[in-house]
């Protein structure tokens, strides 16, 4: 009776807001936008603040935003201030956990025991994980990712470490100090860009080619520290799952 | 056409495993099935051509969660178990 009585319920839910959505004039139909009228479409075309010049990958130079990748030109550059909410979020995710767990010491022992092969391979495959994080952050302005999913994979190489191994523990007061430091150095870099040239978390550096390695001026900078920052943090967090309260 | 197909399937597939995924009797296999919906969505966002967001989904959805959901289900122990 209950399952039938939620099945009813969520019809009727689904059919009023497919209804709602199908006769709302203010949502076009699939494939009827005119991109040229949207936001989205100045955002592609690097010509927010004005001028209308075409933008070729491997020639166009000193655009306004200097990264390949759209998505990071929004996230890093033009919505900076946005990206360090973000990192705050983060950050408060992460005290909080600490707060919680920050007593426990000792780590859980696993159920079963890890042997010889499973050790080295998984030393080999974090190797490879913490690499491709470390490419995945310093591409970000040219291929998909940056630096919240490359610091990510940074935490995950550390989270095969803890599966692989009984005893390991990292040592988290290295990772507390780089994350700290890895924050005041973002705000540090915007306020440097206040000073130079008046706005908070402006890019003040020289763009260069578009798609090249060393362009979009501070984009790679701060992926570099979100992702260093995202890495320490998360990795924090899985220590802190992974001990439980009794002396070391 | 193809992709059209593969779409549908996809979203099918991604229905029946969020449905499996609640109804299953078992905790760790209902992990797998959470890590099979999202290994799944990471295909549904590369179709919608979104490549950022299925690069995330990938390292977060199906890698870390999953495996600190396994983590804690291999950590806790039901009441009475022996240690």
């Amino acid at each position: 009776m209950k399952k039938f009585l939620s099945i009813v319920f969520v019809l009727i839910l689904g059919g009023l807001i497919i209804n709602h959505l199908a006769s709302n004039n203010l949502i076009p139909r699939f494939g009827d936008v005119v991109l040229t009228d949207r936001v989205s479409d100045a955002y592609i075309d690097r010509d927010v603040n004005g001028g209308d010049e075409d933008v070729a990958f491997g020639e166009s130079e000193d655009l306004e935003s200097g990264a390949a990748n759209t998505v990071t030109a929004i996230v890093a550059d033009y919505r900076s201030f946005d990206t360090l909410g973000e990192v705050t979020v983060l950050f408060v995710s992460s005290l909080g956990v600490a707060l919680l767990l920050g007593q426990s010491k000792r780590r859980i022992g696993l159920e079963f025991k890890p042997n010889f092969m499973l050790k080295i391979g998984s030393r080999a495959l974090f190797a490879i994980i913490l690499m491709t994080g470390v490419y995945v952050i310093l591409h970000g302005h040219l291929t998909p990712g940056g630096g919240f999913p490359g610091g990510v994979m940074i935490a995950s190489s550390m989270l095969l470490l803890y599966l692989a191994d009984d005893e390991f523990r990292a040592k988290m007061r290295g990772f507390k100090v780089l994350e700290s430091m890895m924050g005041l150095l973002y705000i540090a870099l915007g306020l440097i860009a206040l000073f130079i040239s008046g706005v908070f978390l402006e890019n003040f550096m020289d763009n260069g080619t578009l798609g090249t390695l060393f362009s979009a001026g501070m984009i790679p900078l701060v992926y570099s520290i979100i992702g260093l920052k995202v890495g320490s943090e998360i990795s924090s967090v899985i220590d802190h799952f992974l001990s439980e309260e009794g002396a070391s | 056409m193809l992709i059209n197909v593969l779409e549908t399937l996809v979203s099918i597939l991604l229905i029946v495993l969020a449905f499996l995924a609640l109804s299953s009797k078992s905790l760790i296999k209902s992990v797998m099935f959470l890590s099979s919906l999202s290994m799944l969505s990471v295909l549904a966002f590369v179709l919608m051509k979104a490549p950022d967001v299925a690069l995330t989904e990938a390292v977060i959805g199906s890698g870390l969660v999953t495996t600190l959901f396994v983590f804690t289900l291999l950590a806790t122990r039901k009441v009475g178990q022996k240690q």
